[in-house]
């Protein structure tokens, strides 16, 4: 039933979309997380000019499909007089800088939140103990908040990231041959459906479950000191 | 408004509130009947069960739409022309609820499954030595307090999932982001017409996180929340 030829002579497509996939997935997770240190501290400081907008820009990214994101970048910015006349335009007009700018707009909201969250669950005496020694905000940031709260935010980062994976399948929708489109061309090609469509299944498959197991090696890194409390069915969470 | 658009894409938006509203309803079933696989004691359930949650967690939901759409126009096409039949199509919208439907049954699973966990034993057990029957443990005591657990990955879902509609439309489906797009090209202005689009979606998440906020507190009367310092 299934014709492996199919495969066989499309394989070295999948594995040029297999590439675009981890190129688009790294270039925006590496971005988003840049930037959602500093938006994190933002959103967690009591001075609301920093923290209110820091909010409404992860409130609307969060209320807004990626797609719709994707589009107003990729289609709606040309409508901008001041862009399509800008020296930046060369840029909005590839497919690439769209999908990379999209994608971490919407990463570093949703990875901003995470860094928040985390930075909010350190426990107070920790930040008392930090004043007492006299530490600087900059230390107490540096030595205190920020490690703890990025040991905390892994195991939802991992989340994150491996929901930023899935939603690299959007960027096929703008020309870039990405895993799915490379799918979509083989079944238009061939009229294969279990060939395009299940072998791409197994990439996907593949590449979340190596994901996620490098989430478990960094967890097992960083986490040692929780693993007796970890023993608890978490591994059953789903994002 | 929006030139004269504004019925359109309001017309389209009821198709994007059809989808969710049947993909949520499969899901709750998908999710309900998968909670009580994962509970039961059945080993061949549970692993069912795994199964599907494993691998909707490991394939993009777009990929899955499309291997629904594809594959079961090539499924359907194969049994009908065995039986004697014309060459048919799998209507997009069918195709987007199922995988919408199927996609988030495996996170509702997961959350049904954590909110009956979270109920104390001890509360069947007693509601079963005053001598309630087994479905009216179920509705007195099992269901009311689960659905307060259930709420905030409920709540959670249902975002995710009211925001993965938008992506019927790539499998032709005649939702908003389609008709924005035939509005944009007509009109020469996309970002208009995508602004439009995100505004709407952002007013549904943000008139669904105020409902659901409130049935949770409906829910929840009673509860005592833990006072921090």
């Amino acid at each position: 039933m299934i014709d492996w030829s199919v495969i066989a002579t499309s394989l070295p497509d999948f594995l040029a979309g297999l590439k675009v996939t981890l190129l688009l997935l790294v270039i925006s997770l590496s971005t988003g997380l840049l930037l959602s240190v500093p938006l994190a501290v933002a959103r967690v400081s009591s001075n609301p000019l920093l923290s209110k907008p820091v909010w409404l820009y992860t409130y609307v990214i969060r209320g807004t499909p990626l797609l719709v994101q994707l589009f107003i970048i990729y289609y709606g910015f040309a409508q901008i007089d001041l862009i399509r006349n800008s020296s930046a335009w060369p840029l909005f007009r590839e497919a690439w800088f769209c999908a990379w700018l999209a994608f971490s707009i919407n990463t570093t909201a949703y990875t901003t939140e995470i860094i928040a969250g985390a930075l909010r669950a350190t426990p107070a005496g920790e930040v008392e103990a930090a004043k007492s020694l006299g530490m600087t905000t900059f230390d107490l940031y540096r030595r205190i908040l920020l490690p703890g709260a990025f040991r905390r935010a892994l195991p939802q980062y991992s989340n994150e990231a491996v929901g930023m994976m899935h939603a690299t399948a959007i960027a096929s929708t703008v020309t870039l041959v990405d895993l799915t489109r490379v799918a979509r061309d083989v079944y238009a090609n061939h009229l294969a459906t279990v060939e395009a469509f299940g072998t791409v299944a197994v990439f996907y498959f593949v590449l979340t479950f190596s994901l996620i197991g490098l989430f478990r090696l960094a967890e097992r890194h960083w986490l040692k000191h929780l693993r007796a409390q970890v023993a608890a069915p978490s591994t059953l969470v789903a994002k | 408004m929006l030139h004269g658009y504004l019925p359109a894409i309001l017309g389209g938006l009821m198709t994007s509130l059809q989808v969710a509203a049947c993909s949520l309803a499969i899901a709750c079933v998908f999710g309900l009947i998968g909670a009580a696989a994962k509970l039961s004691s059945s080993r061949a359930a549970h692993a069912v069960v795994d199964v599907y949650t494993t691998l909707i967690r490991g394939i993009p939901e777009l990929a899955l739409m499309l291997m629904v759409f594809y594959g079961g126009q090539t499924i359907l096409n194969y049994l009908v022309t065995e039986a004697g039949g014309d060459y048919v199509e799998v209507p997009a919208f069918a195709a987007g609820v199922l995988t919408i439907g199927f996609v988030f049954g495996a996170y509702m699973t997961e959350t049904f499954r954590g909110a009956i966990l979270a109920i104390p034993k001890g509360q069947m057990e007693a509601a079963t030595a005053i001598g309630m029957s087994r479905s009216q443990v179920l509705a007195r005591v099992t269901i009311p307090q689960m659905i307060r657990h259930a709420i905030p990955g409920f709540t959670n879902n249902w975002l995710i999932m009211i925001k993965a509609t938008a992506l019927v439309s790539i499998i032709g489906l005649d939702d908003m982001m389609q008709r924005a797009g035939l509005a944009a090209s007509a009109t020469r202005e996309p970002l208009t017409f995508y602004l439009a689009v995100a505004a709407i979606y952002l007013l549904i998440t943000t008139v669904s996180i105020l409902l659901l906020s409130r049935v949770e507190k409906r829910f929840s009367l009673g509860v005592r929340k833990a006072e921090l310092q």
